[in-house]
């Protein structure tokens, strides 16, 4: 690996690397968005013992192409009346903070874009330009379903941001640091090393990853949160006036955020690219260890992607007055308990 | 305090079980019909239009144009025409059209049937777009499934239709498709030919 690295350094200067390393999270995004949907429609079916898409290839397998070439040939429509650069700048914001925020996932040792040493503040930094693209969204397309999903789409959003910031200020007081890979780096070892079963330094580290889990949801507008698109009741929410590619972008934004969200899971709480089993098979210096680190990272990563499908088609839509009460009544509760035991453990036991 | 803790506790604990319940469809097989690729086989009494029945051991029309049918239907969707042929003790069918177009499916003509010669057929892919494909020649796709059956060298179709009231001897002889069958073909493929065409020669039909 150090080979491997010192030959990088010599010969690829900087820009070229940062070239790389964009355009890998760009495909990276682009194929996951893609596929994502595949998986969601494909996952959609079989919890309702259907087959799903199977025409557009084998197994359906093309059809996230196929769909995309539809979305592509369709005519952007931009409203009458409608605040026409905002309504284009939307989707674009939408997109963008999760594209920058995958810069600084560690995927496995040595292995991210960006190794910034508050990746963790500027994940949540950007990640709150989602609300505003929405709102933007919401508002510039000059409807009333489209306005009223966006107002519900703030008080969603902010309502959950208070918790998961909580749990994640917890996590960085029980890490004592904001860099991604020095987060996964404090999780080597046997599996019991994982933040998630670190009862010693925050005694209710399940709950806490759970809380962080449902503000992901809620976060992401995936259901049962999904209050942004709720279908039966604002057609298709603040995306209602887009058409073609313009909707396709929010689309894939949702699916983008929603790896983001099970990548950050991952890295806090169970391990990132730590094996569960231990280094079986050797150091994990090695270019496959750096293989095998990213296969774990993306078992882990791939069934959080799964269960949030999972989620989805179990549970009906939340009401709204539910969940505002969950969040302020539970979740916010729950989560500053976390907080302050977690930093009496840290303070008696690990000073 | 306690209230509200036991709520978070059986909330949580039904979307478990709403999470178990899910998990467990999603690795059951799939219940879905490709229709197009695949369809599903009709129950035994399902009633589509209706069908003349073979004789199991010519091979021919049970049907010997009483035209019983014909006057029962309501609709008067039903033609059917007979002759005696030469050499035969009964009259047979020469001529049996259903127009599908009137029919409402009541089914009165297989009640009035009285030697099980005509039945309710599986069928149910019947989409089309012109109107002369509801104008079914039941005796001539019947003659033609025969002709077919002998160019492949069976005696008749292998799906050897099921009489309702049975000829006695259908049931004592062999109809199992396999069994090249001695007597059948010869006075089939002698016959064929003048059954097949009933209208050459449209001074045979006696009408009763």
């Amino acid at each position: 690996m150090q080979a491997i690295q010192h030959f990088i350094s010599a010969f690829w200067p900087e820009p070229l690397r940062l070239i790389l390393f964009l355009v890998g999270i760009l495909s990276f995004v682009g194929l996951n968005a893609a596929y994502l949907v595949w998986v969601e429609r494909k996952g959609a079916a079989r919890f309702q013992r259907r087959p799903g898409p199977t025409e557009v290839g084998y197994a359906g397998l093309l059809q996230p192409i196929a769909d995309a070439a539809k979305l592509m040939s369709k005519q952007l429509i931009v409203p009458a009346g409608a605040d026409t650069t905002l309504f284009r700048l939307a989707p674009l914001l939408m997109m963008s903070p999760a594209l920058m925020s995958l810069a600084v996932i560690p995927w496995s040792r040595n292995l991210a874009a960006c190794n910034l040493n508050v990746g963790l503040l500027m994940i949540f930094a950007f990640g709150s330009i989602n609300v505003m693209a929405i709102m933007l969204g919401g508002w510039s397309s000059r409807n009333k379903y489209a306005i009223i999903s966006a107002a519900r789409v703030v008080s969603q959003n902010v309502a959950y941001e208070i918790p998961m910031l909580l749990v994640v200020i917890t996590m960085i007081m029980v890490t004592g640091t904001m860099n991604l890979a020095e987060i996964v780096q404090h999780q080597a070892g046997p599996i019991w090393k994982w933040y998630f079963f670190r009862w010693d330094l925050n005694p209710l580290a399940p709950v806490t990853c759970l809380i962080f889990y449902t503000c992901m949801l809620a976060e992401t507008n995936r259901a049962p949160f999904d209050m942004a698109e709720a279908e039966s009741e604002l057609v298709a929410g603040a995306y209602t006036e887009y058409s073609g590619m313009g909707f396709g972008v929010f689309f894939m934004a949702e699916y983008a955020n929603i790896l983001l969200g099970c990548a950050l899971a991952t890295v806090l709480f169970l391990g990132g690219w730590q094996s569960p089993i231990g280094n079986l098979l050797g150091s994990s210096q090695s270019v496959f260890g750096v293989l095998l680190g990213i296969f774990w990272f993306f078992v882990k990563m791939y069934f959080l992607v799964f269960s949030v499908v999972w989620i989805r088609w179990t549970f009906p839509r939340t009401q709204f007055y539910g969940l505002l009460n969950l969040s302020w009544k539970i979740l916010i509760p729950v989560s500053l308990i976390t907080l302050i035991l977690s930093s009496a453990m840290i303070k008696l036991f690990h000073p | 305090m306690k209230n509200s803790l036991k709520e978070i506790a059986t909330g949580f604990n039904s979307l478990i079980t709403g999470m178990r319940i899910t998990i467990g469809q999603f690795f059951k097989p799939t219940v879905t019909v490709q229709y197009p690729h695949e369809s599903l086989k009709m129950p035994e009494r399902f009633r589509g239009h209706i069908e003349l029945v073979r004789d199991p051991e010519t091979g021919k029309a049970v049907c010997f144009a009483c035209k019983l049918c014909e006057r029962a239907c309501p609709s008067d969707c039903i033609t059917v025409e007979g002759a005696k042929l030469e050499g035969a003790k009964k009259r047979s069918v020469t001529h049996y059209v259903l127009d599908f177009t009137k029919c409402s499916l009541c089914g009165s003509c297989v009640e009035a049937c009285r030697d099980g010669a005509i039945r309710y057929s599986h069928e149910y892919n019947l989409a089309s777009t012109k109107k002369e494909d509801y104008i079914m020649d039941l005796f001539k796709r019947l003659e033609d499934e025969r002709l077919a059956a002998e160019a492949a060298g069976q005696s008749f179709p292998p799906a050897a239709p099921v009489v309702a009231q049975a000829s006695p001897s259908a049931s004592s002889a062999g109809v199992s498709p396999g069994v090249p069958a001695h007597t059948p073909p010869k006075p089939l493929a002698t016959e064929a030919p003048k059954v097949a065409q009933p209208n050459p020669e449209p001074s045979k039909p006696e009408v009763k």
